[in-house]
């Protein structure tokens, strides 16, 4: 008999711990400045996830953990570059640990995912490296801005670039078959075509994709150049295999920004030199902030500082302003997004930046070429496209008429 | 004696767990609401399940796919079409309960490893059109945006704690339809199956057909569980529906218990929760994940459930789960 | 047209060969022990990382192929003999421990080695390419079709003309019988399991400088993995061979010819064919 007891006791005391959860803390008042930040620390985009880490680190260590007088706490959760997870630990940090903000994120996905929760919840939100066009341009949440930048925002310049200063006619491409791939390429083929060039042909690959050669038997030879999108593994393999298969030494290769971001480039070989690719950070831009946060990011991780990196760093940094222009009053969230849509930097790495009234940031795009300097590969600036907007030369209303950038739009010209 | 007391410890479990369901919530912040209305949508998924593992002895590595697949149909009726709620529910019910009987005829012949590999493949086969028919199913970038159901009701199913109870509801009618179900005659033949399939051949059984209806019915009500998620997360994507969700499910009902029905919602409710709150404090989750499965296996193969009821018997009888492959 | 056939013919060749590797490993171990052995993608992932850090060490990349294979053959034998062999015949509980397992794997390899996706460095002499007719083709991709057909041809003899082979297809074909007329099963599994393991982590090194190596490259080639032994009947090396060659030239021309249905397209002649003949093409009941 005594086991039953003994079993029921148990049994309550673990109901009861149930019963009596520990109350999720509303930081009333003056406790710290929570901020919540999701990446996938675990899985096949680790690598990505953990520079962003880095990043968002590296700048509150810098400002000592503290803005206007609150001490600033960071919460991190992995989301396994899964959106399912995202959105579920998200939910935590929003709802059991309180917090006042969330950033981070890498997926298309995930940023879509996150959307409708965000604006149900009213939690001030940012999003330093997600791309999803239409966060910026036809689905807009209220209460998320974008201290990234737009996955077609680059490469709109770059179309035109392509055509009148790398003087390209017909260009294959050959992408990621998921949104951030179409949205890269959809902008780089409408301003491309706007200034008279052609795209001949579009090659979808999957994101689990282990091996490049059934599609790069497709590409045309008659292309003067081909537009690549990847990112991680998936960028070593490709421009590793463009090679083998004996299409460096034929057709030009250039890309998106992410083909040869310094996440991956130290990881290639001599067949990334003279890839040209877009985006609206580098390495080795030449001002002070920059060298300034290389130098940092390289004493404590000594790795490149990638585009994700300096995201988060920035992204941190953009938050904090915020937090100082409303003297650390973040309880009121819509003084605080407030605060958030109006922060212009002028002096972060990447060069000056201020939101658009779409919530994207109004950055400078720059074309870059792979060079090996000093025994390292690294994105050479060749040219400066200031002050870029989302939407590139076209009119605001009458570019968001068109549908979002897919696999179907543009379509290709006959 | 011991009997008594193990079936007495049972009701009293039994009723306490069921009065902290209906009386404590209103208690709780809503995060606890939300995970235990996560914890109770995974609960009716490892029940149906265990339709099949623990009472019919087959282990399906595609159990998720169902679970997607109906939350696929209520993402897209939902969103699309704007249809309510109850079309949907009928939708994805359908529409999954459909695949399942098409996917029966390849399935039901087979046994042990056979079943375990093809239903591996099959869950792999809606996994990848999940992924790959993007124009219908987005793609990796999912769906999302699920609105929440309008009954009419005064009530908001956007309130946590309105949208659980509903949830609460469905856990109970499924355990109990459930219930019904596995100790019906047919059920206590599908136990028989589990035990020897050449035995009730023999004794004139059509096996096939009855294993052929355990696997649908086992789809049947797990899609019950995706409908309720897609309405809960508002969102669904190809990962609520790959191999490793299929697994995680299997380990729920094992953890808990195959063969008792609540044993598994106990697996899911412990899962659900260690996936919250380990995560929260390393980021080492897969090492402790991989850990609970070896463990589980080498120390508890036969669930908690069966444990105690074990020990509370004094250790004379010990569970057997015969024929669980 | 001949081009676009020649060359993915050979891609596909190519490919099926590194699954060769990968499949004949989990085949054996499915033959033998019916385990299905959800770690083996792993091995494959841990054999190339391996393989990575004793070839940036020793600048040797055939020592790097055999220091991978066989130190995770090593592991291999210590999951069998430290806990599978605990559920024989067991389907379930075997399962869930090798999963068990893979995560583990994946987990200490991101603890270990990061999460920085690496290629392999090719050996100095296998780099660059050759023309074939009018392509041009990496000659690393024709070394990795010599290696598998060596490895297929090595383990055909080895199965069919030796002693152990012979011993090797009793305990495949029954059990109980081998064991009765004296035969150590339980040593034959162990050590089967330890030369699949190896297998799959030769395989990895070898694929290395193709595929790259990097978290999550063991749960994407294992399900192709599955899908050869499925097709070719498991324990039957030539279902393996067979199923290797199909899979790699139904892959690419899938993945060529009809992008959108990339996986349909293998899996869904899986899926008959298992409806039709379950125990796969060569499979032995």
């Amino acid at each position: 008999m005594k086991k039953g007891w003994l079993m029921i006791c148990l049994g309550i005391a673990a109901i009861s711990l149930i019963i009596v959860p520990p109350t999720a803390v509303f930081a009333q008042g003056k406790g710290p400045i929570k901020i919540g930040f999701i990446s996938p620390l675990s899985g096949g985009m680790a690598a990505n996830g953990k520079d962003m880490l880095t990043g968002i680190e590296l700048y509150l260590e810098e400002i000592g953990y503290q803005a206007a007088g609150r001490k600033i706490e960071l919460l991190v959760e992995d989301d396994e570059a899964n959106p399912a997870t995202g959105l579920t630990k998200t939910r935590k940090l929003v709802e059991k640990d309180g917090v006042h903000l969330m950033t981070g994120g890498l997926m298309a996905s995930t940023a879509y995912a996150l959307a409708p929760y965000i604006d149900s919840k009213e939690i001030p939100t940012t999003y330093p490296i997600m791309a999803a066009d239409d966060i910026t341009q036809r689905k807009i949440p209220k209460w998320i801005i974008r201290t990234g930048w737009a996955s077609s925002q680059p490469h709109q310049p770059f179309g035109e670039y392509a055509y009148n200063v790398l003087k390209f006619r017909k260009v294959s491409v050959i992408a990621y078959d998921f949104a951030f791939g179409w949205e890269c390429v959809g902008g780089f083929q409408k301003v491309f075509e706007d200034s008279g060039g052609k795209v001949l042909q579009k090659i979808w690959v999957p994101l689990t994709a282990q091996d490049f050669s059934p599609y790069l038997a497709q590409i045309s030879k008659d292309a003067d150049a081909v537009f690549a999108v990847f990112s991680g593994r998936l960028t070593i393999q490709f421009t590793k295999q463009y090679k083998e298969f004996g299409l460096k030494a034929k057709i030009p290769l250039i890309g998106g920004g992410t083909v040869t971001d310094e996440h991956a480039l130290p990881s290639m070989g001599d067949e990334a030199i003279g890839i040209i690719t877009p985006l609206h950070y580098s390495e080795v831009l030449d001002n002070p902030a920059n060298k300034k946060f290389v130098k940092a990011f390289r004493e404590k991780v000594k790795k490149a500082a990638s585009y994700y990196s300096e995201g988060t760093y920035t992204g941190a940094r953009w938050i904090v302003e915020a937090i100082k222009a409303i003297n650390g009053d973040v309880e009121n969230r819509g003084k605080f997004m407030d605060a958030l849509r109006k922060v212009d930097l002028k002096d972060v790495p990447r060069g000056p930046m201020k939101l658009d009234n779409y919530g994207n940031p109004i950055q400078n795009i720059y074309i870059r070429k792979v060079e090996k300097k000093g025994g390292e590969l690294q994105n050479t600036v060749i040219h400066t496209y200031p002050m870029v907007s989302q939407f590139w030369k076209y009119k605001a209303e009458e570019f968001l008429k068109q549908p979002v950038y897919s696999r179907e739009y543009p379509p290709l010209k006959p | 004696m011991k009997d008594l007391l193990a079936s007495k410890t049972r009701t009293i479990a039994l009723s306490l767990a069921f009065l902290v369901l209906v009386l404590m919530p209103p208690f709780y912040s809503s995060y606890w609401i939300t995970l235990l209305t996560q914890m109770l949508i995974y609960g009716i998924l490892a029940m149906s399940l265990d339709i099949l593992i623990g009472y019919t002895g087959l282990s399906s590595f595609g159990h998720a796919g169902f679970f997607g697949a109906s939350a696929y149909v209520v993402a897209i009726l939902s969103t699309r079409y704007k249809m309510g709620f109850v079309s949907c529910l009928v939708g994805g019910i359908g529409v999954a309960t459909a695949i399942s009987m098409i996917f029966g005829l390849l399935v039901a012949h087979a046994t042990g490893v056979y079943f375990l590999i093809i239903t591996l493949a099959l869950g792999m086969v809606l996994w990848g059109l999940a992924f790959r028919w993007v124009t219908m199913t987005g793609g990796d970038n999912g769906i999302s945006g699920i609105p929440r159901p309008d009954l009419g009701l005064p009530l908001s199913l956007k309130d946590p704690l309105t949208y659980y109870y509903m949830i609460l509801v469905f856990f109970l009618v499924c355990l109990i339809l459930m219930a019904i179900y596995v100790r019906s005659p047919f059920g206590h033949s599908l136990k028989g199956i589990r035990e020897s399939e050449s035995r009730m051949r023999v004794l004139g059984y059509h096996t096939w057909l009855h294993k052929y209806l355990s696997y649908v019915s086992a789809a049947a009500f797990g899609s019950v569980a995706g409908v309720l998620w897609a309405y809960f997360d508002g969102f669904i994507s190809p990962y609520n529906m790959d191999l490793t969700a299929s697994i995680e499910i299997i380990l729920m009902v094992i953890l808990g218990g195959p063969g008792t029905l609540v044993g598994p919602a106990l697996g899911a409710g412990i899962i659900v929760f260690l996936k919250n709150f380990i995560s929260a404090y390393t980021q080492r989750w897969l090492l402790i994940l991989g850990t609970i499965y070896i463990l589980t296996i080498l120390y508890a193969p036969q669930g908690l459930v069966n444990l105690i009821r074990d020990w509370l018997k004094g250790g004379e009888k010990k569970t057997e789960l015969k024929g669980i492959v | 047209m001949i081009e676009f056939l020649l060359v993915q013919t050979l891609n596909g060749l190519s490919f099926g060969a590194l699954l060769f590797l990968l499949a004949s490993g989990l085949s054996l171990i499915y033959g033998v022990m019916k385990i299905v052995n959800i770690a083996h993608g792993s091995y494959f992932m841990l054999g190339a990382y391996i393989g990575l850090s004793v070839i940036l060490r020793t600048k040797s990349f055939v020592l790097g192929a055999f220091a991978g294979g066989l130190a995770v053959g090593a592991v291999g034998l210590v999951m069998e003999r430290g806990f599978l062999r605990k559920f024989p015949l067991r389907a379930l509980p075997q399962m869930m421990i090798t999963l068990g397992f893979a995560l583990v794997f994946r987990d200490l390899a991101l603890l270990i080695w990061g999460g920085d996706p690496y290629t392999l460095p090719c050996p100095e002499f296998l780099k660059g390419s050759t023309q074939i007719y009018k392509i041009i083709f990496p000659i690393y991709r024709l070394f990795v079709i010599g290696v598998a057909t060596v490895v297929a041809v090595s383990l055909w003899l080895f199965n069919d003309k030796t002693l152990i082979g012979a011993k090797l297809r009793a305990a495949v074909d029954d059990h109980e019988m081998a064991g009765g007329v004296g035969l150590n099963v339980p040593l034959i599994s162990g050590c089967m399991f330890g030369l699949g393991a190896f297998l799959a982590a030769f395989g990895g090194v070898i694929g290395g400088p193709i595929f790259g190596v990097y978290p999550g490259l063991d749960f994407e080639l294992l399900s192709l993995a599955f899908v050869v032994v499925i097709v070719g009947g498991r324990g039957s090396l030539k279902g393996s061979a067979v199923g290797s060659i199909l899979v790699g030239l139904v892959d690419n021309f899938g993945k060529a010819l009809v992008p959108e249905l990339s996986y349909f397209t293998l899996f869904a002649p899986m899926a008959i064919i298992v409806a039709v003949k379950p125990k796969g093409l060569f499979g032995r009941d």
